[in-house]
């Protein structure tokens, strides 16, 4: 129930599929609206610090994400169309590549002058201090290209799954939403 | 031996005229003697500082004659540090200081005035964010004479108010911004 198999997803992956996909969206719209707040608007210090701690649990949960993926089996595609297959895989490794990349860029922005990052006021990442030089604007702008990027890859993510369930009728998508 | 003569019959025929006698001096920026520091007032509660790492500059300066003293400074404003990586991030973006657009700040002066007692005020055209604005610079004469190392240097102070709306800055954060430029140049 809990482990996926050749054919199923478990619990734990459902699980942290759509908990991903939900702090995700939550952290794009956040992340967008936060860039342009006013200095002196209520949220001014409050958005940017739920988005860094948001973001460091979510960091911590896409690593398990990957280390629970390498140990369980995954799911045969259900496609019969290889290039559909293969452009599929693809998708996904871009998906944890760009995940990645934008929660380490956002780690990077918050601790280039040293400081560490308190997540909720719960517990404090600290830094590694400046890694490479105009490191908070680098790692600015990367953040925000992969940050569309993810955006834009997972549009086409769930049209792919619109297009299993209606089109080829298959289990694609239900078999990420109940286990078996 | 030819050099050295050639040297002094140039040195001996500028000191012929008058304006020659002003020496030219390179602000100390490898030994990093030299400072270009702001000073901004946050919520009207306190004082925020900061600095800009990158600049150079060049100065010529008479004691004799005060007035014919000319001085430049070049500002790399994507250097500005005020120890805090997010806001220097914020402080190089449209809102501040656009440095993608306006990769270069100067100052250059335009006339000089000898104030006595080593008090002096320098005019000049200051560019900061594509707008260039005549502003006035308090500074004072710190020393001068020679170094330990074989070499001879001359130090000032200086401060200027600047209102960052001359400027065109776009952020919700508006007001003046003190500058203080603390400068240390090695004769040529």
């Amino acid at each position: 129930m809990y482990k996926n198999n050749e054919n199923q997803y478990g619990l734990v992956a459902i699980v942290v599929h759509w908990l991903s996909a939900a702090v995700i969206i939550g952290l794009f719209a956040v992340g967008l609206w936060m860039v342009d707040l006013n200095y002196y608007s209520d949220w001014y210090q409050t958005a940017p610090h739920y988005h860094k701690s948001v973001g460091i649990l979510l960091l911590a949960l896409t690593l398990f994400r990957i280390v629970w993926k390498l140990v369980n089996p995954s799911p045969k595609a259900l496609g019969e169309n290889k290039t559909e297959v293969i452009a599929a895989k693809f998708g996904h490794h871009a998906l944890y590549l760009l995940m990645l990349t934008v929660l380490i860029s956002g780690y990077l922005i918050t601790t280039a002058d040293g400081r560490g990052i308190d997540v909720f006021n719960w517990f404090t990442v600290p830094s590694m201090g400046e890694l490479f030089a105009q490191q908070e604007d680098i790692a600015g702008d990367i953040h925000e290209y992969a940050a569309y990027g993810i955006i834009a890859l997972a549009t086409i993510h769930m049209l792919a799954a619109l297009k299993h369930h209606f089109l080829d009728k298959d289990s694609t998508l239900t078999r990420m939403i109940k286990t078996k | 031996m030819n050099k050295l003569m050639t040297s002094l019959i140039a040195v001996a025929a500028l000191g012929a005229s008058h304006i020659a006698n002003a020496a030219e001096y390179v602000l100390d920026i490898k030994g990093a003697h030299a400072f270009i520091n702001f000073k901004a007032n946050h919520l009207g509660y306190s004082w925020l500082t900061g600095r800009f790492n990158k600049f150079d500059g060049k100065f010529s300066y008479d004691a004799n004659n005060i007035e014919a003293t000319k001085i430049e400074v070049n500002i790399d404003p994507a250097s500005i540090d005020s120890n805090h990586a997010a806001r220097d991030k914020h402080l190089r973006n449209d809102d501040f200081l656009y440095v993608d657009k306006y990769p270069t700040s100067k100052f250059v002066s335009t006339k000089v005035v000898d104030k006595g007692n080593g008090k002096i005020e320098v005019i000049g055209d200051f560019t900061l964010r594509g707008v260039t604005r005549s502003i006035v610079i308090d500074a004072e004469k710190i020393g001068e004479g020679k170094d330990p190392w074989g070499g001879y240097r001359a130090g000032f102070a200086g401060t200027t108010t600047i209102d960052v709306g001359d400027y065109d800055f776009k952020a919700a954060w508006a007001g003046k911004i003190q500058l203080e430029l603390l400068i240390e140049g090695i004769r040529q």
